[in-house]
């Protein structure tokens, strides 16, 4: 890939976005959008992929309505995919609290939050529904926590000042995922959706330029099959996993999207990643994963390390005024609660400062003793009980008592398949969903949004935008027998051959940790032009490494795990490459993007508006080749453009 | 640490199964249980031998797919000085030096073994497909507040809908019962104003495809309530059996 030599397509990209106030455009839109009639729903197949809270949602919905859904998903149950995990909350415009929230405001936090790399009509519409989602998840029974009078709670988050988030003790996510997996699980019943699980897509079936399917393989047998449809929607998840240590689940990936890349879909914004601020710092070369303490924790929790960098003594023998607590020195009116980009380069800084924590003086405190004192440990242990408990599990420490220690991770990609507000990709009939796309959070996504998005995209615009293309697309009967179905199944065979042909030294995971830490030092926290270049080398090494040293045993007509994780960490060598690549070609510090070269001299992140308001969809070319870029160039019409401040 | 492993192996769900026994050295005290499982199986695959297969995804003790008993018991419970944790969030830091550690998968009738330490628990959304839902298709939901719910319903409900689907009450049960996780289901339904309209309708059909599904019945033991992740409380067994029979009485079937 040659920087210099980027192909440019200004202005080839229709986002699609309705004419009209932004207030109207949804409204609008969905009476605009043809219809299927309801007995001429069943006349359609519909293929989801993934079944997190965008994937089952999603599936459910349309499989209400009428069509035959098709869900595919990685593990046993639906109930596991990775949505499962989130534990703050969801936000929604509701203001029960009537402290000045509203639709307007909760677009204007999200577009600010990610500092004005999304698109405008997108966010409104995620708040407009934000209000149905509740409303709908309520309605399944999800157990949100309740006052004593029985009307519902809120909490606040980081970047907002009202209390907009709903959730359901430390599990929210896991509560919203079993409300649409028991939708799911009712329409399975009532036969409008079959699951196929353990199933994992391996490619895009593409059909005279339309999506018209998927080559699986059954992960139980190891048999391949190739399934076909009227339309495909993926909701595959982020690509956090890349970096190897990531809060993801050790089996999300990115193979689905980067498919769909490699048959057409433009690629938008890979650089932008979110780094969470309150996980639990690694303990050594073992690790496997990061976990996460929710974000809910800064509300009660005060951020601080020691004033003198070096001093290595226990939390209780350091005295008040040798406590720095620096996001509340830095950020009086935001505090502990500033966004995640924010509260995470700070800890980065404070720590390569030399006032890291722990042995490994590899973290910052979180300390809750203030709010024990003023609130009382039950009111600590009702909020963040299970947190308390899994922080104690893992570290053998007990945060009653002592301050948790945390650190940044990666947790989240805001990048994605380029998606128009139709949440359709540059291939006709490919539609993608939730954290696999790129669409809502710009360049940093807010506390308590990503369920809120994959809901949103799932319950309340695929099923509108998916009809509209069903009703006015003339799709002719296809069937396995096609050329694009054999060619397709051909390739997946051929890279499952290579794969198990190598019979390297080496496992997959030493190759997975090696990509990994590239990406984490270069691509990570801070970037910058030579690291960056470094990335751009590195990387394509350890793919050559890999493709001449890995091992993947067992036999691939078998359940193989090692083979499973082979394709996806082949997969993560490419798309490693390509963040690099558009991480380098930002030259602009945005959100979860900070480039070294571009920050304020207090050393905040300093945008460049004149030259990078736009969104980077890049177009593959063929592999190790520089991909074309599509601009997508933003407007704001409604946030004016303005230096993001929480001081 | 060095650690004896006796290892449950089995090529798939038609083979027969055997113990195979590794050992591992240099384990770190901090290391996850899975971790040590990811060590040994880097170790197999760089020496040329197959790893060995095990279920594991979140690994922060939420997704419920990780299912090991160790030493006799699900999940490992009972190591950790806190309950309430899943195989993944078990620290070999609670385990010593030399010590031997056996390593079997759920053993269920309703969860066939697919390979090595994983086995098939589809059965399980059998069970929920039966009725463990609210019957509330997309867009026809009423605003959010227009029915309270006590704290108190609320939290209950919260309670049995944090069951995480693991399943290592069906293994810990001499019977494999599954009453602990549908109980669970019920209760979170059956308790709130929203599950009311099926209420007794939910509790005959998912407790009939419970039996069909091969798991066995209640003979109040307990052991799934000790070894369950997310202290899902034997209470709701009983609820359930409650419903169940005022079902009955109301005819419904």
């Amino acid at each position: 890939m040659d920087i210099n030599a980027i192909k440019v397509i200004e202005d080839s990209l229709d986002a699609k976005i309705p004419e009209g106030v932004i207030q109207e455009k949804w409204d609008k839109h969905r009476f605009n959008m043809k219809l299927v009639n309801p007995s001429n729903r069943r006349k359609f197949e519909v293929i989801v992929v993934g079944a997190g809270l965008a994937g089952a949602s999603a599936a459910a919905s349309m499989g209400e309505m009428g069509y035959n859904v098709h869900c595919f998903f990685y593990q046993d149950s639906a109930r596991r995919a990775h949505s499962v995990a989130a534990q703050g909350g969801i936000n929604a415009a509701k203001n029960y609290r009537n402290d000045g929230d509203s639709i307007f405001r909760l677009f204007y936090d999200t577009v600010k939050g990610g500092d004005y790399r999304s698109r405008e009509a997108n966010v409104y519409r995620l708040a407009q529904v934000s209000n149905n989602i509740i409303d709908q998840c309520v309605a399944q029974g999800v157990p949100f926590a309740r006052e004593y009078g029985g009307m519902l709670d809120n909490r606040s988050f980081g970047g907002a000042q009202v209390s907009r988030t709903f959730y359901a003790r430390g599990q929210t996510g896991q509560q919203l995922l079993l409300g649409a997996y028991q939708a799911l699980q009712r329409q399975a019943h009532a036969g409008t959706v079959k699951l196929y699980s353990r199933t994992e897509m391996l490619d895009l079936i593409v059909i005279d330029g339309r999506a018209r399917g998927i080559v699986t393989r059954d992960m139980v047998t190891g048999e391949m099959k190739s399934y076909l449809a009227d339309a495909v929607v993926l909701a595959t998840g982020g690509y956090g996993n890349a970096y190897f240590l990531s809060t993801n689940a050790i089996g999300c990936n990115a193979t689905a999207a980067w498919r769909a890349y490699k048959r057409g879909a433009y690629f938008a914004n890979p650089c932008f990643v979110q780094i969470h601020p309150t996980c639990i710092p690694p303990a050594g070369e073992h690790q496997s994963k990061l976990t996460l303490m929710s974000e809910s924790l800064r509300n009660d929790g005060r951020i601080w390390v020691p004033r003198q960098a070096g001093d290595t003594r226990p939390a209780a023998q350091i005295s008040e005024a040798e406590r720095f607590y620096y996001l509340e020195e830095k950020y009086p009116s935001f505090g502990n609660l500033v966004p995640r980009d924010v509260a995470s380069r700070n800890a980065k800084t404070v720590v390569d400062d030399g006032h890291g924590v722990g042995e490994l003086q590899n973290g910052v405190y979180l300390d809750f003793s203030d709010a024990i004192g003023r609130l009382g440990k039950d009111v600590i242990k009702d909020r963040y009980g299970n947190l308390f408990d899994m922080y104690t599990s893992i570290t053998g420490e007990d945060p009653y008592e002592a301050p948790m220690r945390i650190y940044p991770a990666i947790h989240y990609t805001m990048g994605g398949v380029w998606v128009d507000y139709n949440l359709e990709s540059a291939i006709p009939g490919l539609f993608v969903l939730g954290e696999a796309n790129f669409s809502d959070h710009g360049a940093n996504r807010l506390g308590a949004s990503a369920l809120m998005q994959g809901v949103a995209d799932g319950y309340f615009v695929i099923p509108y935008t998916l009809g509209n293309y069903l009703a006015q697309t003339q799709l002719d009967s296809v069937d396995l027998g096609n050329a694009a179905v054999a060619e397709a199944e051909a390739a997946v065979n051929d890279k499952i051959d290579k794969l198990m042909a190598v019979n390297g030294k080496r496992s997959v995971t030493h190759f997975h940790r090696e990509v990994g830490r590239a990406l984490w030092d270069y691509v990570g926290m801070a970037r910058n032009d030579e690291g960056l270049r470094k990335a751009l080398e590195r990387i394509p090494e350890i793919r050559a490494e890999f493709w001449d040293d890995v091992r993947v045993p067992g036999s691939a007509k078998d359940l193989n795990q090692s083979l499973e994780m082979a394709g996806r960490v082949a997969d993560f060598l490419e798309l490693g490459e390509l963040m690099a690549f558009d991480a380098l070609h930002r030259n602009e510090s945005c959100g979860g993007h900070f480039r070294e070269e571009s920050q304020t001299e207090e050393g905040e992140a300093l945008r460049n508006d004149e030259k990078f308001s736009f969104v980077s969809a890049w177009e593959y070319n063929g592999d190790g080749q520089t991909p074309n870029l599509h601009k997508e160039s933003l407007a704001f019409e409604y946030v004016a453009l303005s230096r993001r401040s929480y001081k | 640490m060095k650690l004896h492993l006796k290892i449950w192996r089995q090529e798939n769900k038609n083979s027969q199964g055997r113990f195979e026994n590794y050992t591992l050295d240099d384990v770190s005290q901090d290391s996850s249980f899975l971790e040590m499982l990811d060590l040994l199986n880097e170790e197999l695959t760089e020496k040329g031998d197959e790893p060995i297969a095990f279920d594991h995804d979140c690994r922060e003790g939420i997704c419920g797919m990780c299912s090991l008993v160790i030493n006799g018991v699900a999940h490992g419970q009972n190591r950790e000085p806190i309950k309430q944790v899943t195989v993944c969030q078990l620290h070999m830091r609670h385990f010593h030096d030399g010590e031997t550690i056996t390593i079997e998968p759920w053993r269920a009738q309703a969860f066939p073994a697919l390979k090595d330490l994983i086995v098939d628990r589809t059965a399980f959304d059998i069970i929920i497909q039966a009725g463990g839902y609210v019957s509330v298709s997309t867009g026809g939901a009423a605003e959010a507040s227009a029915i309270p719910v006590p704290k108190k319903d609320a939290d209950v409900s919260m309670d049995a809908a944090a069951c995480i689907g693991c399943g290592a009450c069906v293994a810990a049960c001499p019977n494999a019962s599954a009453m602990l996780f549908t109980s669970a289901k019920i209760t979170h339904l059956g308790i709130l104003p929203q599950g009311q309209t099926e209420r007794y309708q939910r509790v005959v059909d998912m407790v009939n495809a419970m039996d069909t599904a091969g798991f066995g019945g209640c003979t109040n033991m307990g052991e799934c309530e000790a070894v369950c992740p997310k202290d899902i409380s034997l209470d709701f067994i009983a609820r359930m059996n409650g419903d169940l029979i005022k079902a009955a009485l109301m005819g419904v079937s």
